[in-house]
């Protein structure tokens, strides 16, 4: 009867809802375990590149990562030191 | 070679301790020589599952400090002559467990019996990494539920990390049990369906054990539930488990209960 009652109203299965939020849930956790230090990892990757041709202050990069609901930003800050052009020449020596 | 084998899920009350005394007990009927031990500290419970409450005088921590020896706290189940308990403690110091004692027990464990099965404490805290330790292989206990599998995500992966097998490069061997499955309602869709938990922990699968009456009836007369009644559903889910275990390959199926007409006619069983 129950079953017969839901036939009429319509109402759908819950199971593949709270198999595509597990997934989505698990995929996110997953990546913050498998990653610890994300930031620190990228912020020594983006170090290391943008050192081959500008010379950097290695305190003056940021790098920040925010989570929200429904929108997640990674911030990037790097302070060039004044005189860039003589900072790219020394860099490319 | 002995095996280790840790029962554990992150989650409480998914059925560790029933499910940790139905394959002990299983195990020890094939004629395997088995201990199972208690590490929820300050929340035993194993005892009272296998009958052997009242038996109790020394306990795992009494062992790790010296207080007894391991051949003291053993306790032999009435019932079946090669499987024996060492129970967890009532004390509240949790930190008396030490990763250097438990080493030291599962060692002389070793020497003597063929499985030693560690029924793990909920959490993944202290309590949980000591269980699953020294583990060789570790069963899985997940309810097809969100908040179940996502511990049980967790747990895989300490598993991974935490275990000394890990530490060496090695793996522990891991395997889900489904434990309270409904059919009918995972049929319906109102219940994750074992390929839904599969897929999602990428873990092989060891047994599915039903939702059934017979595992309360059989806590509360302190019997595991394969001894308690061999023939109900769970039961035979546990049996073909174990000898999954043991490496045998065998059909998976989600055992029903078969009702006498009696009991038909009645709608349910005598406890």
């Amino acid at each position: 009867m129950m079953n017969l009652l839901r036939l009429i109203g319509g109402r759908t299965a819950s199971a593949p809802v709270a198999r595509e939020r597990l997934q989505i849930l698990l995929a996110h956790e997953r990546g913050l375990r498998g990653r610890p230090d994300l930031l620190g990892v990228l912020r020594a990757e983006i170090l290391a590149v943008v050192s081959r041709h500008i010379v950097l202050d290695p305190e003056k990069v940021i790098v920040r990562m925010d989570r929200s609901k429904h929108v997640s930003t990674l911030e990037v800050d790097i302070e060039v030191p004044t005189g860039l052009e003589r900072s790219v020449a020394v860099a490319a020596t | 070679m002995a095996k280790v084998l840790v029962v554990t899920s992150g989650k409480g009350g998914v059925g560790k301790t029933t499910s940790t005394a139905a394959l002990g007990a299983a195990l020890a009927q094939t004629g395997e020589k088995v201990v199972v031990i208690d590490f929820d500290v300050g929340l035993r419970n194993l005892d009272l599952v296998m009958g052997a409450e009242r038996r109790v005088v020394f306990d795992l921590i009494n062992v790790v400090q010296g207080v007894a020896k391991l051949s003291q706290a053993l306790i032999r189940d009435k019932r079946l002559e090669n499987l024996w308990l060492l129970p967890a403690s009532p004390t509240r110091d949790k930190d008396a467990l030490t990763d250097e004692g438990v080493g030291i027990i599962i060692t002389d464990l070793r020497t003597k019996f063929d499985w030693i099965l560690c029924d793990s404490p909920a959490g993944v805290e202290r309590g949980a990494l000591l269980a699953m330790r020294y583990a060789d292989e570790a069963v899985i206990v997940t309810n097809p539920e969100v908040s179940s599998v996502r511990d049980s995500d967790r747990i895989i992966r300490m598993l991974d990390s935490k275990t000394v097998k890990a530490e060496r490069g090695e793996r522990v061997e891991k395997h889900v049990l489904i434990t309270r499955f409904d059919s009918a309602r995972a049929s319906r869709g109102e219940m994750l369906s074992i390929d839904d938990i599969l897929e999602i922990l990428e873990t092989p699968l060891l047994g599915i054990i039903p939702e059934s009456q017979e595992v309360l009836l059989a806590s509360n007369v302190g019997s595991p539930v394969t001894l308690n009644n061999a023939a109900s559903a769970p039961a035979r889910a546990y049996t073909d488990a174990v000898r999954r275990l043991m490496g045998e390959a065998v059909t998976m199926t989600v055992p029903v209960e078969r009702k006498g007409l009696m009991n038909r006619l009645l709608g349910r069983r005598a406890a």
